[in-house]
């Protein structure tokens, strides 16, 4: 029996478009073994809420299985799925289900400091215990470590980064998470679908659109409603540009002197476009379920063609500056095929080590149509390939948002949302991957929801490259996956 | 009486920044005031420390902006700095988590005197839309005395650098 049927054999709940089924403890047990040995399905996300534990999986189509926590036990994916551990510890911090046989049992976002434990179970108790100081990390003769962070880690948030270093080279990179833990979920709880839009908006602000969305399509899904064509368009446009500007923020990070210092003028001139078009630089709060918010302003137009023009135009010298980035970094900062077919990363970290998995494509959702151009390099899972890559996103994005401009279909942009009862999940293509969103609606309010940012699958795949690097191109290295935590510090 | 003068508080509804783009030649003004202050009180640059406690990377992306081409602050006497030894200005986006706390409290130990901290957007004035939460205290000024707030979610560039001048003209 494949995973995929194991699973569809199970008890199907009402949740949209796609199907959840509840597992007995048996049949979760039969998935997690097999998922020891079989690479299908990739596990995309592992949440819980109080009674039970939830897995997303890429199937033939996307599924969630489920199982009832037995006491405060649920049997751990890790062991077949290491991607899956970060979610377990999340899960343990969270909720107090504790996955047994499960990898690593270290608490990932509680430093022993918030004033209640488990915030999301059915009764959270007060914290009395005194933070657990943080013990020295393994470090062999020859070796020395160096502690960076929380702050000034050169990650967007605050991270605490161990590298352990052997003369100049990289033997382990640790990144410790859980500083800008903010708790989103429990927020969210009990509010008005609309009135968690902000929230939804505010869990990563370089994806705040392909949040907004996926957060959206979550609930048109589980009220079972559509956004006029208008709305999805105009989601589509916003996608874009923010997939544009976040692009232009990565590279200008990422290149030194002047091919950098231009790409932060440019991003900038896609932000003032955004400002004009839609009234927002980052375009925050723009989506709304139902649609959008905002309807493109008089003048928006012109910004944006604008700003895609420069763009287009500063393209091939931004490229040529890319040359012989590959050599300067040979030593490391790989994230290839190997790794990755085991954690299923989409967006540019997958994309750049031959992976297809693009939301807008598999499962896809409106506006977009037939798959954009397929990238055909050679994609070698390194700096270069993932700097080069995102060119050729900013490139394909722009030729998207020429085609939907000229064609903007006419009518409302929202078509509001009904107050009742369901269960939905959503995503979209973010800047950084597949962003999830699921919730269940109890009568307009949210009862319970998950957010899966694709950078929950980053950080362990980007402690694996940075092992073996030289010390110098560490700070390279970790610019070009882009490392942030607020998407997974939720 | 410096800290006094720079409590001023810049009030500026969002309505505010829906015009046009913030321009550069603003940004050119306000920049070439600050420059001529900043260099009269220190002798040198306004040296920022930009930390981002926590948040959704909004207002941090914007400072990031302010601190590019587009802005031109460090030719204008303003300048963004790495090691709070040499900070006059903290800077904090994102509202102060509980995890963060010591570490905030130890950057502005280690900031040497005068010093000022200025609260960038509504999660650090006051925690902002994660306010209330288990793993969210409030603002920074929960743990350091603040100079300044700068409002919005995210605030502008061209707001927070108008701000900067403020503090830089009370303290001439
Ligand atoms: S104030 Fe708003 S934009 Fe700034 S960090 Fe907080 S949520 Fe993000």
């Amino acid at each position: 029996m494949t995973i995929e049927a194991l699973i569809t054999a199970g008890d199907p709940q009402p949740m949209r478009p796609w199907p959840r089924y509840l597992l007995s403890c048996e049949a979760w047990r039969a998935v997690a073994d097999a998922l020891r040995s079989d690479p299908e399905p990739a596990l995309l996300g592992l949440w819980a809420d109080t009674a039970h534990v939830h897995a997303l999986f890429m199937g033939s189509t996307p599924m969630i299985a489920s199982v009832p926590v037995e006491g405060v036990l649920y049997d751990a994916l890790s062991p077949g799925r290491p991607a899956a551990a970060l979610f377990e510890r999340m899960i343990h911090d969270l909720w107090g289900h504790v996955a047994a046989h499960g990898t690593d049992q270290h608490p990932l976002l509680d430093h022993g400091r918030w004033p209640i434990l488990r915030p999301l179970s059915r009764r959270p108790v007060p914290n009395s215990a005194p933070p657990e100081p943080q013990g020295p990390g393994v470090v062999q003769p020859g070796q020395h470590q160096v502690s960076i962070g929380p702050i000034g880690s050169g990650a967007a948030d605050p991270v605490h980064l161990r590298v352990t270093v052997a003369g100049e080279m990289v033997v382990r990179m640790e990144a410790r998470l859980g500083y800008a833990h903010r708790g989103v979920l429990a927020l969210m709880r009990g509010k008005p679908l609309r009135s968690a839009a902000p929230l939804a908006a505010r869990i990563a602000a370089d994806s705040t659109v392909a949040h907004a969305v996926a957060f959206a399509r979550a609930g048109e899904a589980a009220l079972d409603v559509d956004p006029p064509p208008r709305g999805h368009a105009l989601r589509g446009v916003m996608a874009e540009l923010e997939r544009i500007a976040s692009h232009l923020g990565d590279l200008g990070a990422a290149l030194p002197g002047l091919p950098g210092a231009r790409c932060g003028a440019l991003r900038e001139t896609v932000l003032r476009a955004n400002q004009a078009a839609f009234g927002h630089r980052l375009l925050m709060d723009c989506v709304l379920p139902g649609g959008t918010a905002v309807d493109l302003a008089p003048g928006g137009h012109a910004a944006v063609l604008d700003a895609l023009d420069r763009i287009a135009k500063d393209e091939p010298d931004t490229r040529r500056s890319l040359d012989g980035m590959a050599v300067s970094t040979a030593a490391g900062g790989v994230a290839g095929p190997e790794i990755l077919a085991s954690f299923a990363p989409g967006g540019v970290l997958g994309r750049a080590a031959g992976r297809k998995d693009d939301a807008r494509r598999v499962p896809g959702y409106p506006p977009y149509g037939p798959p954009p151009t397929v990238p055909s390099a050679p994609w070698d899972g390194d700096v270069e390939a993932r700097l080069r890559l995102r060119l050729d996103e900013i490139r394909d994005s722009n030729v998207m948002l020429r085609r939907w401009l000229a064609d903007l279909p006419p009518g409302p942009v929202n078509g509001g949302v009904p107050f009742a009862s369901g269960e939905g999940l959503g995503v979209a293509e973010g800047p950084h991957g597949d962003v999830w969103h699921w919730l269940r609606l109890d009568a307009g309010n949210i009862a319970t929801s998950f957010v899966r940012d694709p950078r929950w699958l980053h950080w362990p795949l980007i402690e694996a490259a940075c092992a073996g690097a030289a010390l110098g191109d560490l700070p390279l290295i970790m610019r070009s996956f882009s490392p942030a935590a607020s998407g997974l510090e939720l | 009486m410096l800290q006094a003068l720079a409590r001023a508080l810049i009030r500026r509804p969002a309505a505010a920044d829906t015009t046009a783009a913030p321009d550069t030649e603003i940004a050119g003004a306000l920049a070439a005031q600050l420059d001529s202050a900043a260099q009269a009180r220190l002798g040198r640059s306004l040296a920022i420390l930009h930390v981002a406690a926590a948040g959704c990377g909004g207002c941090a992306t914007e400072i990031d902006a302010l601190g590019g081409v587009a802005y031109d602050l460090e030719r204008h006497g303003l300048a963004f700095v790495g090691n709070p030894r040499q900070a006059d200005v903290l800077l904090v986006t994102g509202p102060l988590t509980a995890a963060m706390r010591t570490a905030m409290e130890g950057v502005w130990t280690a900031m040497p005197e005068p010093r000022w901290v200025v609260a960038v957007g509504a999660c650090a004035i006051d925690g902002g839309v994660f306010a209330g939460s288990y793993a969210v205290q409030g603002g920074i000024g929960i743990a350091l005395p603040v100079d300044l707030i700068v409002e919005g979610c995210p605030p502008s560039p061209a707001s927070v650098l108008s701000a900067l001048l403020t503090l830089i003209e009370a303290n001439r």
